[in-house]
């Protein structure tokens, strides 16, 4: 298959259909100089070429993994990158935000939740791939799009769901919803609805485990965050302002980019200046590094990476991970406005596809095997929705708990006594 | 730093020459050390003056009658009594104000300070002056100027276990922090179900000050009291500026503190000993019989100015500094407004939508049977706060205009 991809109807300019040996014509068009690799290249051993690159060069260096690749491509035997158990994982863990979002998309034409619900249908590569190298003291940092970070992140489907559905037993007790998924004992800190939000207080986070290694004292302590976030959202303050505070005070973060082409109806060619978000990292002294984000493995390679800079204590990295959603920006969204030749190129670079494919052609599992996860898979939805369905709605006396840690917060009523004794507000009857 | 109070001297001088005994009962103004609380064995004893008091302002009416509430008990320091007896050490507000933050500081080691210029500058008010060499770097972090951001990584910070205190260098400087501060920091604890506390202090110099112009002298109290899930809480005092710091500190909930730009060089008796003001209380400063008279920050000060004509004219005013913007007290207002049926409210806040603003709708539905006239509020002008120094005083409330009105209240 020709690593060529047709262009997006709708793009401002014209692009060069590109394939490896057109490197050398000029190129007008920034996004056309980065190739990307089809899924069904064989993958070659990444890790100790990636590491070399990362730390010979100096905090600016910027640089495609592909490149990497291209360079090595002709001398290397192909080697494997995981092992039966790290890929039955990965592929456990990919088909279970797949058919998680699937099911979303069913509960929701069918009146069991409502709001907006963003599906991350495509983009399981990224999650897995990151998620999947944290302990569980490491925190992530979310957008909307988080229902697949916070499953990857360790918290049951069953809690998910039930947060979906509005009941009580969900992650945040109902109140959060789709957009802000909350596990303290998961250390997934968000869920934000407005883009950029989080990276702030994802940078808090580092913040913290930095904190906690050179003021507390606490030597062991070498927590890493992992903030998630769009395209759309590099265009905004926040972002920049964290990346300089990030590399600043070398906090344990990785900005990992989530680039899916669109933010919502806007092209991100259209909205950036320099579409290449990877090299903004070394505009503030922190390695930017481009990945396919349809490949896991590539996307794990670099995330091994990148997270163990962290550990170490050298920093943040920006990881760009070229990735499509092939669901629209959320469930109201009719996505009539993506180019379908687009959307077929990348349905057929599908991230779960391209693993089953590599795990049978390695011999590291079979159809057999691979469908019982599957099975596994289905029947743990199944659960988790029957679940859902049977869970409690939030009483009335919920209302008013949690808007304050400490609720006398709530001040003084007119009799003298705090108004959080009123029994109205166990109620949740009281006006607040 | 220059700061001549305009008005604000007379209470200043009272205030710097008062003895520790400040029962005498010729002394008419302010008595602040009279609404700390005081624990008492198990049960939470709070101090709060609303003491029934007669014309000639005797000591023992104006002592305060004790309230049990269920209160968490807060940590023991002395009552009004003893606190006379101790010598204390005196202090500019600024200075009271790094006391506390110091304090809490070495009593918790999760405490620490971020914002622009406080650690080897000392803070752009010398608020934070001397902590940085003695704390290190990272726990009095000298930010970047980006308010937005790194009151996000304050509240991030926060969620994670420590106890930021963020300072923004003037209030107004949080405007570009407000996506975090509505967004992050009152909602949070809420949308995650409860899991998250984020006990962060958020605070600053704000209100109108010495031909600082528009943009400076903003009062922000107003936009932010609407924000579900965060307290705020203005000092006025030395005293209570130091216990408000540490009792923000202490909380589990975000707590924004408004700090006053003109107020800075108070000076005050503090005791020695450890002590907290109640968030969530309102402070009686003179309690009186025919008006009660709402105010908070530097107003309280022009309020105390105009009470000295007052009383002069034979009025004699309730005074209250609300302390706590949000909650309100209803408790210590409700007692005074049953009493006095008159009240005024005195505020540098914007006319529309301010702290008093919603002070007089939350009086008018709690105790509308005791009113015996109409709630008068006298707040800033809604003008953007011109520099030249006439047009400034005109926008702000100053005395002259609280004893007019006072005396068409209680006509």
């Amino acid at each position: 298959m020709a690593t060529a991809f047709s262009v997006p109807k709708f793009a401002a300019q014209p692009f060069n259909p590109i394939s490896p040996t057109s490197q050398q014509k000029p190129l007008i068009f920034p996004t056309a100089a980065s190739p990307f690799l089809g899924s069904t290249r064989k993958l070659l051993h990444l890790s100790s070429s990636s590491q070399l690159n990362l730390r010979r060069r100096s905090s600016g260096s910027v640089f495609a993994v592909s490149d990497i690749v291209k360079e090595k491509k002709s001398t290397s035997i192909p080697s494997l990158l995981i092992t039966k158990e790290e890929g039955l994982e990965l592929y456990e863990d990919m088909v279970l935000g797949r058919a998680f979002e699937d099911m979303c998309a069913q509960m929701y034409y069918r009146g069991k939740m409502f709001g907006f619900v963003h599906l991350y249908n495509g983009q399981e590569a990224i999650s897995t791939g990151f998620i999947k190298l944290l302990k569980q003291q490491d925190s992530v940092v979310s957008t909307y799009r988080d229902h697949v970070h916070a499953l990857s992140k360790g918290v049951p489907a069953r809690a998910v769901m039930s947060e979906l559905f509005g009941k009580t037993t969900g992650c945040c007790r109902g109140q959060g919803g789709s957009m802000h998924m909350f596990s303290s004992e998961h250390n997934l800190i968000g869920g934000f609805a407005f883009i950029g939000e989080g990276i702030p207080v994802a940078t808090g986070a580092a913040f913290s485990s930095k904190y906690r290694r050179e003021v507390l004292k606490e030597a062991d302590c070498d927590h890493v965050t992992l903030a998630f976030f769009g395209d759309g959202t590099c265009n905004n303050g926040q972002f920049f302002e964290c990346l300089n505070m990030a590399a600043l005070w070398k906090l344990p973060i990785v900005f990992v980019v989530e680039n899916n082409l669109w933010a919502i109806g806007m092209s991100h060619l259209r909205a950036t200046s320099d579409p290449q978000i990877y090299k903004k990292g070394p505009a503030f002294g922190m390695p930017g590094v481009h990945v396919d984000g349809m490949d896991v493995l590539k996307v794990r390679e670099v995330a091994k990476e990148a997270i163990a800079r962290a550990r170490r204590g050298e920093g943040p990295t920006l990881v760009e991970c070229e990735t499509y959603r092939f669901r629209g920006h959320s469930l109201a969204d009719p996505d009539e406005l993506r180019d379908p030749t687009e959307k077929a190129h990348y349905a057929a670079r599908d991230p779960i596809t391209a693993l089953k494919k590599y795990l049978i052609e390695n011999n590291l599992s079979g159809e057999a095997e691979l469908k019982a996860i599957d099975k596994k898979i289905d029947e743990l939805l199944e659960d988790a929705v029957e679940f859902a369905d049977e869970s409690p709605l939030p009483p009335r006396s919920q209302l008013l708990e949690n808007v304050f840690a400490d609720p006398k917060g709530f001040g003084i009523g007119p009799d003298g006594r705090y108004r959080c004794e009123d029994p109205k507000f166990t109620e949740g009857t009281a006006h607040v | 730093m220059a700061t001549g109070f305009h008005g604000v001297g007379a209470a200043v001088a009272a205030l710097s020459s008062s003895p520790s005994n400040s029962f005498d009962s010729k002394k008419l103004l302010c008595s602040p050390r009279r609404s700390f609380p005081v624990r008492k064995g198990a049960s939470f004893v709070v101090d709060r003056s609303d003491g029934s008091v007669n014309l000639d302002n005797n000591p023992k009416a104006r002592r305060a009658q004790q309230l049990i509430v269920n209160a968490v008990a807060n940590k023991a320091d002395s009552s009004p009594a003893s606190s006379s007896s101790k010598p204390g050490h005196e202090l500019l507000l600024f200075e009271a104000l790094r006391e506390g933050l110091e304090e809490e500081m070495d009593r918790d080691p999760r405490v620490c300070v971020m914002g622009e210029d406080v650690g080897h500058y000392g803070g752009s008010y010398k608020v934070t002056r001397g902590l940085a060499e003695k704390f290190g770097d990272l726990r009095v972090l000298d930010t970047p100027i980006a308010e937005n951001s790194f009151t996000g990584m304050g509240i991030g910070a926060a969620m994670t276990g420590l106890r930021p205190v963020v300072e923004g260098m003037n209030m107004g400087f949080l405007l570009l922090a407000f996506n975090q501060i509505s967004n992050n920091c009152g909602m949070l604890h809420y949308t995650s179900g409860g899991q998250f506390t984020i006990p962060i202090v958020i605070r600053g110099p704000g209100g109108v000050g010495r031909q600082l112009g528009a943009e400076h002298s903003q009062r922000l109290e107003s936009y932010f009291q609407s924000i579900p899930g965060i307290q705020m809480v203005a000092c006025s005092t030395p005293y209570n500026a130091k216990g408000l710091m540490k009792a923000a500190i202490r909380s589990e909930n975000p707590v924004i503190l408004f700090e006053h730009v003109l107020l800075y060089n108070l000076k005050e008796r503090l005791p020695d000993e450890d002590y907290i003001c109640n968030l969530e209380e309102a402070e009686m400063v003179r309690p009186g019989e025919h008006v009660t008279i709402l105010t908070y920050s530097r107003m309280r000060y022009h309020v105390m100015q105009a009470a000295k004509t007052l009383v002069n004219k034979g009025y004699d005013p309730e005074v209250i500094d609300i302390r706590s913007l949000k909650p309100f007290d209803l408790h210590t207002i409700g007692n005074s407004v049953k009493k006095t049926h008159r009240v005024l409210i005195v505020e540098e806040c914007m006319r529309t939508g301010g702290i008093g603003a919603s002070l007089t709708a939350a009086i008018t539905e709690n105790f509308h049977d005791y009113l015996d006239a109409p709630i008068m509020c006298l707040s800033s002008q809604d003008v953007p706060t011109p520099y030249a120094g006439t047009l400034e005083e005109w926008t702000v409330v100053q005395p002259a205009q609280i004893v007019t009105a006072v005396e068409q209240l209680c006509k």
